[in-house]
């Protein structure tokens, strides 16, 4: 795959993670309105991850992501009308309303789906790996995970399996710090994540999740790694700037060390970047801020104005 | 003429299926060259290589899991899980994720997975390789669950198992893989038999009595003896207990107004406890005596033969509970 490095690209990536911004802005407006009912875990201060990830990759991919998975959605294609009326309960989401925030997928995308349970996605991401091998296909499968999946028997399982059978799978972990409101020292043993590859003989690299371009060319390099020597752990560091997820007050952190990462916060630091560089002009910023304005505005009316599900179809699906 | 012991006809099955489809696999602990902890796959793996036959770590969780994937993204994999016991290590992918996919994510989300698992008491493999865990999965919608009694359901409830787009729990039961049977047609022949038909083994009018899995076994037993007593009754093997067969059974219920379940696991909470109950949902008005549930208690499986044999339920048991609801 050529590395998408036109100015075009870099505008597409930074519009990207304005979308994913504005729209975890949204669903959180959204749930204190009480117009959206459930769960849901905003990806905010993770766009770089999500994005940098999904420009590094190609159709053939496949990618499974976690319980905040909007981002990794929206970055890999998905639309973000079908994924705002799952949040509503809608007959148009992308599970017709069965699934909520946590549980959406789209195969035509390689996306196979958000999934509830803190490290689940590790396993099925191994066997996409290994399915990818055994049919001799083209592709790579991309598993994202929190710190707190490490802690997970899934983790080591999956690691060691890859390795075994060298399959090519890269396992992302974006560490932010906290496993809902436990922090990494508290859970991590050995000192960091990424150690943990060496125990299973396989590449293990740090990257600055908050960096767009830090990720994109250590998840180009890596696609290069899996599909020829299996697999790799990148471990991506970042910061939720919101809470866990919907009502979390955050009182197990200290305002000083948000302040710290807020001024780490990828999407200014991406601007920044693409000002500095002559990509980004006053008024494309303008044009990128009102083209988002415009997708998140024309979502939540999809939304709303999508019919409910109908409840007598609900045993649809079960095999009988 | 052929006869085949379950054993040989799990494994004649796979080889067949796996020529007819090449996005079978098998994945499990020893199943390569060592050929299963109960031979059921010996001589694949020199057959389809270690590509098709994949011998795993002792990774209950993330083989079931990465099958899982695997499944979703165009293979058909079948896993061996050693014991059904060990099946409690891989619950999450099969309850959260295998079960679930087709009801969330619609038909784009095949989920052809098999799990292929020995089941049951009676070899004296002690508390934790001897569980009949089945009513735990009959719990979750969205997995299919055989229970053959006979190498021709084996291979009939298998080829439909790997033919099919949805997860399938296959219990083998451990008592079962030495029996043999006379096969009518070779294996390569034998169609794919239906999942939720029973099949009635033998008719009578005297009291129905249900059993599945090596229960059936014992159920034959039953059948020779009262039988000489001119005790007839109706006996259906379930074969599948997802979805399960309540029509046949409530249809025979009517005949007989007698019902006696045989279930070889704990009683609470049981297959048997479902059963007992659609019976009396749909049939209590024909129903001339309370429902007998022949279950094991509720403890733990013993290891010593003469408590093991009595943990289980016997034929000698279902002689009794015939003989005690019909009267006679």
């Amino acid at each position: 795959m050529k590395p998408p490095r036109s100015r075009r690209h870099w505008l597409g990536a930074y519009q990207q993670m304005l979308l994913i911004r504005r729209f975890e802005e949204a669903v959180e407006t959204l749930f204190r309105q009480g117009r959206i009912r459930g769960t849901a875990h905003p990806a905010i201060g993770q766009e770089a991850i999500a994005v940098g990830t999904c420009m590094a990759l190609a159709s053939c991919d496949y990618i499974t992501s976690t319980h905040r998975g909007h981002g990794h959605f929206i970055a890999r294609g998905g639309d973000p009308a079908r994924i705002m009326a799952e949040l509503f309960g809608k007959a148009t989401g992308y599970s017709g309303g069965r699934g909520g925030s946590q549980i959406m997928a789209d195969w035509s995308l390689g996306f196979l789906g958000s999934n509830g349970i803190t490290g689940a996605g590790l396993p099925v991401a191994t066997g996409t790996g290994l399915s990818l091998k055994v049919r001799k296909a083209n592709g790579v499968a991309v598993c994202f995970f929190g710190d707190g999946a490490a802690s997970q028997g899934m983790f080591h399982e999956s690691l060691n399996l890859a390795a075994l059978w060298r399959l090519p799978v890269i396992y992302l972990c974006e560490n932010n710090q906290y496993a809902m409101s436990t922090p990494v020292n508290a859970t991590i043993a050995g000192g960091s994540i990424v150690a943990r590859a060496t125990g299973y003989g396989i590449p293990g690299v740090t990257v600055d999740g908050n960096d767009l371009i830090a990720v994109y060319e250590a998840v180009q390099k890596a696609r290069q790694h899996v599909l020829k020597q299996g697999p790799i752990l990148l471990e991506c560091l970042t910061y939720r700037l919101s809470g866990h997820s919907r009502g979390d007050s955050c009182n197990y952190r200290s305002p000083g060390e948000t302040e710290k990462w807020k001024a780490r916060d990828p999407l200014p630091r991406f601007k920044a970047w693409l000002v500095k560089q002559g990509i980004l002009t006053g008024p494309e910023a303008r044009r990128i801020q009102s083209t988002v304005r415009t997708i998140i505005r024309d979502a939540v009316r999809f939304a709303r104005s999508s019919p409910d599900p109908q409840p007598f179809r609900q045993s649809e699906g079960i095999p009988t | 003429m052929t006869t085949r012991s379950f054993t040989e006809a799990i494994r004649e099955t796979l080889e067949a299926e796996m020529r007819r489809d090449r996005r079978i696999i098998l994945m499990g602990e020893d199943i390569g060259a060592y050929g299963g902890a109960f031979g059921a796959t010996r001589g694949l793996l020199d057959r389809f290589g270690p590509e098709r036959v994949i011998n795993t770590p002792i990774s209950e969780l993330s083989v079931v899991g990465a099958a899982t994937g695997a499944a979703m993204t165009g293979l058909r994999p079948v896993v061996e899980i050693m014991f059904m016991d060990f099946l409690t290590l891989a619950m999450d992918p099969l309850v959260n994720l295998a079960a679930k996919a087709r009801y969330l994510f619609g038909d784009q989300a095949r989920c052809p997975l098999v799990i292929r698992t020995a089941c049951g008491a009676g070899r004296g493999y002690g508390a934790t390789h001897s569980q009949t865990l089945t009513a735990w999965l009959l719990h979750v919608p969205g997995i299919r669950i055989a229970a053959p009694s006979t190498p021709t359901d084996a291979i009939g409830l298998l080829k439909t198992a790997l033919r099919g787009n949805d997860p399938v729990l296959f219990l083998e039961h451990k008592l079962l893989y030495g029996t043999r049977e006379e096969l009518t047609l070779p294996v390569a022949k034998i169609r794919p038999c239906p999942y939720g038909k029973a099949r009635v083994v033998t008719a009578g009018n005297d009291c129905t009595l249900v059993a599945w899995s090596w229960m059936l076994q014992e159920a034959l037993r039953a059948h020779a003896i009262l039988s000489q007593q001119g005790i007839r009754i109706d006996m259906i093997d379930l074969r599948t207990l997802a979805p399960m067969d309540v029509a046949t059974m409530v249809e025979s219920v009517r005949r007989t107004g007698r019902l006696v379940i045989a279930d070889e696991a704990c009683r609470s909470g049981s297959v048997s406890a479902e059963i007992a109950a659609r019976i009396f949902e749909q049939a209590h008005d024909y129903l001339d005596a309370p429902i007998c549930r022949l279950t094991a208690p509720d403890t733990p499986i013993p290891a010593a033969s003469n408590l093991e044999a009595g943990w289980m339920p016997s034929a000698a048991d279902m002689v009794r509970a015939v003989h005690t609801i019909t009267g006679r």
